[in-house]
């Protein structure tokens, strides 16, 4: 698996950390209640395909990356920078 | 009263020469990673050390000062010691003590690499002036070309006795090759 980080280029997956759904980019407000922040916590969804996810280049420039992936193939719709999406920024 | 000396990170274990590889601890002078905060860090690198801020995957200079992208918003200088006048546009961090540069160089240093590193270090890829964040092995490192056979190679200080073997493994093998 390979994945394109739109800094390095084109890099191996030994060189990415996987986080997992990228959930973080859409926290809750403190004041959200709790069922917002027990889901946000703890209840992921599973499909069998499409999702985003949040990969770390930590074995290259560093990046986080919102990776859009197939679950089944594997294949990489498309890689983005997490700093330029909404909730990213930080 | 004991007298303390200044020890290179690899100094007992190189250099080493293994069929057409030769790995050697080169000592770069001062390193120092430059964080661009606004726009004015480039313009103040390239007036007090005449060289550009080098774009990702790329690195200026020549040998004696150099300056190597090094990641998210991040160059490393090295060389020379940093202007003062750097630190007004940005982090200018001393990292001269963090790291250990070897330098890898002869008709098997691609081979070699080819072993420890996941991208294409040939030379049709990755000519003179070009540079990567990636791994050597397992561990993370800055890897550039700083001649048609010879590539700077650094590695967090701790990590010395890793690399050198991590090397010697490789060279031993391409070698063993014939």
């Amino acid at each position: 698996m390979r994945i394109d980080c739109p800094i390095c280029g084109e890099r191996e997956r030994r060189e990415f950390y996987y986080r997992g759904e990228a959930v973080a980019l859409d926290r809750p407000a403190p004041d959200a209640g709790e069922e917002a922040w027990e889901h946000y916590l703890h209840l992921r969804e599973n499909p069998a395909g499409e999702r985003r996810e949040l990969w770390h280049h930590d074995g290259g420039c560093g990046a986080w990356l919102v990776v859009t992936r197939h679950t089944t193939t594997h294949v990489i719709a498309e890689v983005e920078l997490a700093r330029d999406m909404k909730g990213g920024a930080a | 009263m004991a007298e303390l000396r200044p020890m290179a990170p690899a100094a007992e274990l190189l250099p080493l020469e293994i069929g057409d590889a030769k790995a050697e601890e080169i000592n770069p002078g001062h390193l120092t990673s430059l964080t661009a905060i606004g726009d004015g860090m480039g313009k103040a690198l390239e007036k007090a050390h005449g060289m550009a801020w080098p774009a990702p995957n790329r690195a200026a200079g020549k040998e004696g000062a150099r300056c190597l992208w090094f990641g998210l918003r991040e160059v490393l200088l090295i060389g020379p010691a940093p202007n003062k006048t750097l630190g007004r546009h940005g982090a200018v961090v001393d990292q001269s003590d963090a790291w250990c540069a070897v330098t890898l160089e002869g008709a098997a240093a691609e081979d070699v690499l080819a072993r420890l590193v996941p991208v294409d270090l040939r030379v049709a890829h990755f000519k003179r002036g070009h540079t990567v964040r990636s791994q050597v092995y397992h561990m993370n490192a800055s890897i550039t070309r700083v001649g048609q056979e010879k590539f700077m190679i650094l590695v967090f200080r701790s990590m010395a006795t890793t690399l050198v073997h991590d090397l010697k493994q490789a060279m031993a093998a391409v070698a063993s090759r014939g």
